[in-house]
Order: C-alpha cells, then sequence, then structure tokens
C-alpha cells in the first residue's frame, strides 16, 4: 500500500508544482507572467522528452524535430484562411485549403507528431548507445533542412506569423498537465514498466520476454505525440515561428534542463523545466533593470544559466532530484505517513 | 566547377575534419567522453590569432598553442575528473554545457561582430593559375594531418606511454590495477587532444579568417557524426570516419545540382542528403562504417 501511494505521489509532487507555477503567474504582472507560460511550455516539452530518453536511457537529440513538426502544423492549419495566400502562398492545396480551431490544432500535431515518430523510429529503435543519438541528431538536422527549405509545407526560410496567440497561463498550466499525466500513466503502464526493465538489464529484459525494440518504440511515438503537442502549445503561445529560433539552442537546452533536473524520474524533468526556466528568466529580468536588488550587465544571463549547468552536472552528476539528494524529502514524507 | 576539382575541395575538406576526429577519438578512447566542447577549444584558438594579429606569425602560431593546450588541460582537471564515473549521457550533456558556457563567454567579450586573423594569409591563395584551384594550405593541412597521425601512431605502437595508453582504451581499471598511471595517461590525451585542436585553429582560420562566437561549432557537430558513424571505439576508424564525412559533404555539396524543387534533389538539401547517408550507415552498420562486422565492439554506452 505504501508503495502505491508513494507511486501516486510521483504524479501528485510536478502536478503541484506545475499548479504552483500557474497560481504564481496569476498574480504577477502580464509581462512576467509571460515568463511563467513559457516556462510551463518548457515544462511540457521537457516531459515528452523525459517519456523516451528516462524511460528507455537512450538519448535522443531528435525529440525537437517533432516538437517543429506539431508546431508547424499547429500554426499553419490555424493560420486564418484570408491570411494564407500572403504568409504561406505556395503550400499544398491540403493546407492552404484547411483551417481548424485551436484546440483541434493540438489534437492533429500531436497525431502528426506521433505518426512521424513512428516512421523515423521504426528502423532507429534498434540502435542504442552513440549511434541512437547521432541517428536522432540526424533526423533533427533532416527535419530542420526540410522544413526551411521546402516551401510546399510551409514559410521555408521566412516566418510564419498571423498564429492566434491562444496559448495563456491556464492553457500552459492544462498542457503541462496533461503531458505529465500521460507520461505518468505511460510509465505505470506494462509498456513502461517493460521498457525500465530493459533500460536497467537489456540482457535479463530479453530472456523475460521483453522485445525491447518494440518498447523503445511505444516510448519514442508517445514522446514525439507530445513534442508535437507541445510544439503546438508554443506556436500558440508565440503567434510566430521561425525554424531557426527551434533548432539546435532548443535541442540542448531541453536536454540540459532534463538532465539538470535528473533523467531518471518525473519529478526530474518537471524541477529541471521550472529551475532553469526561473533562472533563465530572473536573469533576464536582472539583465532589462526589472529587478530592484540585483542589476546584471547584458550577457549574463547566457553565460551564468550554462555555468549553473555545468557545476550541477560535474557537483550532481544524476541530477537536482537524484535519490540521494532526495532522501531527506523522501524520509520526511516516510515519516509523516 | 569540374569533377576533380570537386575531389580536390572534397578531401581538403576531409584531412582537416580527420585532424579534428582524431582529437575526439584520443579522449574517447580513453575517457569514454564524448566532447562536445572541442570546437571551443578550437575557437579559443582563433581568438587568440585575432588578438595577436600582426604579431610575428611563427610567436602568434606558438601563443596559440599555448592558450589552447592551458584550456584543453583546465577543462580536464575541472571538468573530466569529477565526471570520471558519470554515466555516458550526463559527461556529454556536460559537455555541452561547457560549450555554451565558452560560447556565451566569447560572446560577451568579443561581441557577436567577430574578428579578423591575418595571420596566416598568405596560405590560402592557390598554388598556379589554371582552371583547377589548389590552395596552400590544403597541401599544409594535408601533410599536417599525415603527419600528425603518423607520430600519433608511433607514439601508440612504438612507446611504453603509447601502451599505456592503449591499455587504458581497451580496459581503463585492469590497466590501473596493474600499474598504469591513470592521471598521467589521461593528461596525456587530453595534451594531445590540444595540440591537435591548435593545429585545426591554425588551419581553419587560414581557411576562413574571421573568427566569431560560434566558430567551429558546426564543423565539430559533422565531426563528431562523422566519428560515430565510422567508429569511435577505433582511432583509426574513428579518423576515417571524420574523414569520409568531411569527404562526402563536399563531394555531394559539388555534384547537387542547385535547381529542382524536392527535397534531396538541390543543393540546398546538402545537410538532408549528407544526413540521410548518416541514417543508412548507422542503421545497416550500428558499430561504424570501418569496423569489421566479425569483430563487434562490446556495447558500453
Amino acid at each position: 500500500v505504501r508503495a502505491r501511494a508513494w507511486s501516486w505521489a510521483e504524479l501528485a509532487g510536478p502536478v503541484v508544482l506545475i499548479v504552483a507555477t500557474g497560481l504564481l503567474g496569476s498574480f504577477v504582472s502580464a509581462a512576467r507572467s509571460l515568463e511563467f507560460t513559457d516556462a510551463l511550455v518548457s515544462t511540457a516539452i521537457v516531459v515528452a522528452l523525459y517519456v523516451f530518453v528516462g524511460n528507455s536511457g537512450v538519448l535522443s537529440f531528435g525529440q525537437i524535430s517533432f516538437f517543429i513538426v506539431g508546431a508547424y502544423v499547429a500554426g499553419e492549419y490555424t493560420v486564418p484562411g484570408d491570411a494564407k495566400p500572403s504568409v504561406l502562398p505556395s503550400v499544398f492545396s491540403i493546407i492552404k485549403d484547411h483551417t481548424v480551431s485551436n484546440a483541434w490544432s493540438l489534437v492533429l500535431a500531436a497525431a502528426v507528431g506521433a505518426v512521424f515518430a513512428l516512421i523515423v523510429g521504426a528502423p532507429l529503435m534498434r540502435l542504442t548507445g552513440l549511434a541512437a543519438g547521432i541517428a536522432t541528431f540526424a533526423v533533427l538536422e533532416i527535419t530542420h533542412n526540410i522544413v526551411r527549405n521546402w516551401e510546399k509545407i510551409g514559410p521555408g526560410p521566412l516566418t510564419l506569423s498571423t498564429v492566434p496567440e491562444t496559448t495563456d497561463l491556464w492553457q500552459a498550466t492544462l498542457g503541462a498537465i496533461a503531458v505529465v499525466a500521460a507520461a505518468f500513466l505511460y510509465q505505470r503502464s506494462p509498456l513502461g514498466r517493460k521498457l525500465r526493465a530493459a533500460r536497467e538489464d537489456p540482457f535479463a529484459a530479453q530472456a523475460a520476454g521483453i522485445d525491447i525494440h518494440r518498447q523503445r518504440l511505444w516510448a519514442f511515438v508517445l514522446s514525439g505525440g507530445l513534442s508535437a503537442f507541445a510544439g503546438g502549445l508554443y506556436v500558440h503561445l508565440q503567434g510566430t515561428i521561425n525554424v531557426e529560433d527551434v533548432y539546435l539552442e532548443l535541442t540542448f537546452l531541453t536536454l540540459a534542463m532534463l538532465v539538470v533536473g535528473g533523467t531518471r524520474s518525473l519529478w526530474g524533468a518537471v524541477v529541471g523545466a521550472l529551475v532553469v526556466s526561473g533562472l533563465d528568466s530572473f536573469l533576464s529580468d536582472a539583465e532589462n533593470g526589472d529587478v530592484s536588488w540585483y542589476h546584471a550587465s547584458a550577457g549574463t544571463r547566457l553565460v551564468a544559466v550554462a555555468a549553473f549547468m555545468a557545476a550541477v552536472l560535474i557537483f550532481l552528476p544524476g541530477g537536482l532530484t537524484e535519490r540521494s539528494s532526495m532522501a531527506p524529502l523522501r524520509t520526511a514524507l516516510r515519516l509523516r505517513r | 566547377v569540374s569533377t576533380i576539382q570537386t575531389l580536390i575541395d572534397a578531401t581538403a575538406l576531409g584531412s582537416v575534419y580527420a585532424l579534428m576526429a582524431v582529437g575526439i577519438g584520443l579522449v574517447f578512447g580513453v575517457l569514454r567522453l564524448v566532447n562536445f566542447a572541442y570546437g571551443q577549444l578550437v575557437m579559443a584558438g582563433g581568438y587568440t590569432l585575432a588578438l595577436t594579429n600582426g604579431w610575428n606569425p611563427a610567436v602568434s602560431i606558438l601563443v596559440c598553442f599555448a592558450v589552447v593546450i592551458g584550456l584543453t588541460l583546465t577543462m580536464e582537471v575541472v571538468a573530466f575528473r569529477p565526471l570520471r564515473n558519470a554515466s555516458p549521457a550526463t559527461m556529454l550533456v556536460a559537455t555541452f554545457a561547457i560549450s555554451f558556457l565558452l560560447q556565451s563567454i566569447a560572446l560577451l567579450r568579443f561581441g557577436a561582430l567577430g574578428k579578423p586573423v591575418g595571420t596566416l594569409t598568405g596560405l590560402n591563395r592557390p598554388i598556379a593559375d589554371g582552371s583547377l584551384i589548389v590552395r596552400w594550405i590544403w597541401i599544409v593541412s594535408i601533410v599536417v594531418a599525415a603527419c600528425g597521425l603518423g607520430a600519433l601512431l608511433l607514439l601508440l605502437n612504438r612507446t611504453s606511454l603509447g601502451l599505456h595508453m592503449r591499455a587504458a582504451a581497451t580496459d581503463f581499471r585492469t590497466a590501473r590495477l596493474l600499474g598504469v598511471r591513470a592521471n598521467r595517461v589521461i593528461s596525456l590525451a587530453v595534451l594531445l587532444s590540444g595540440v591537435l585542436a591548435a593545429a585545426v585553429a591554425v588551419i581553419l582560420t587560414t581557411e576562413q579568417p574571421f573568427v566569431t562566437s560560434d566558430f567551429a561549432l558546426r564543423d565539430t557537430i559533422i565531426v563528431l557524426v562523422g566519428v560515430v558513424v565510422g567508429g569511435i571505439d577505433r582511432l583509426w576508424s574513428a579518423t576515417l570516419g571524420g574523414f569520409a564525412i568531411g569527404f562526402a559533404t563536399g563531394a555531394l555539396g559539388g555534384f547537387l545540382p542547385s535547381t529542382g524543387d524536392w527535397p534531396f534533389t538541390n543543393g540546398v538539401y546538402l545537410d538532408s542528403a549528407v544526413f540521410l547517408l548518416v541514417i543508412l550507415v548507422l542503421v545497416a552498420r550500428p558499430d561504424g562504417l570501418f569496423i569489421g562486422r566479425g569483430r563487434r565492439a562490446v556495447e558500453r554506452v
């Protein structure tokens, strides 16, 4: 019974953190509230990344390609019909002639992302280790290159604009909770357990009859769908998107958030995303002179965030939420029960 | 552009990438660490050359070597040493963080506009007038790559220090138990990779005489991909992988037409074509293109 209660705490904890972030964001000025929304969208991306990387133990640099696909699908299908000829002059008619509502665009994004992940993952999920990392990176490169140049599926190198800005604080909170809930349900399901067994000991897992390739593929598809969903949230937050803004830097930043938090738990993904986003927003406010007690010189933000991430990884290689660093909290919770 | 010219360009690019691949492969061999921050070592060398513009070229190059080697050794002591027992993912992401840190420091310190380098501009001109263009710096880089690799092979195969390094690369723990001095071997590998980074900095700044904070970043990424595709477990296959991806990029860039609407049929889709090739090779030969099928390396990561 205690084990079951603890496992639900793994859902409740992140959800409480996310709701707290959402509530906090509703009490501050509109400009600053945007930073909270942004942090929640980042949380959704990092949790989507966690679904694959955390459960399988295989590093992927490719999840941002599903994010890109989701963002463009959600964006292109919600650009108002009369704006389409000017924003998307040469796209296929299947994009040009259809417009859907905000909620449906998110569903569509998730579906297209999952299908794309299925097609890509089927051959690639046989790889492990560095080969898997490089192959998924190749997927990111190809996606970026094609989206940037092929004007039949998007605006090419131009910025996609006039996307309705519908992601507010509450939608971002709900979206992040939905992604966390999906991740939680997956990792409790037989599929998730099999994959984590394969992560811990591939040989024993295979001996027990687990098809590692298939289990990895499930996680990859779910993670791809969730990443694309997060992409939809992102494009509806920004209102515009350029493929250069969602490329290497975002890939490395989200991976770093996950590793800083701890790759092996849902907690880790959420804590890492919120802590790094928080630090990033705080320093960018300080650079702009919006913090009364601390004024940072321009450029401090990048240096400080990178130094923070490097320091965490060097001194706490398991991340902020690694079991040993969480031990006091766990003991406290057990004692109360 | 003639076919021969394309092949010459491709070989020149391949030889620089091979040099970078040796530096990355050496450190991976003893530390099992993929050093993503390798490009920032090259960047540091580039900035050193830019700041010592107008000095005697020999002095300027010496200072460049000193700075890059110093930075490499510092990186080893500050970051690699505490991470020695961490998981490969943590090590890789930690080197991302270091790479970002160095890039943002450079951006903050030297600005976004970039700095010109004039140390060896003379080497960037063609050897002779004619339809085929062969630049002096290409000869230099091919010779440096060949000599560097030769010296390294001699060191690894003919000296006891090299024996220690190979032992450490094969099985670090056992090598240590048998009396190989771990810290010395690791420092030596890291030092050699620093020397190579400095050499790459000199060559790259001659070819592209303008240093920005993302100098050599793209090249490092491509080389990392090439090293894994070639087979990172052995130094020679890693080197060949670096050369192969440089050669493939150069050759495909020359052969793809500059017209065409559909993906993969036009020069702007060069990256797609190269990375599609990468995926195909990895799926067919996950251990590396140049590693024999029968001699599968043990899965370490």
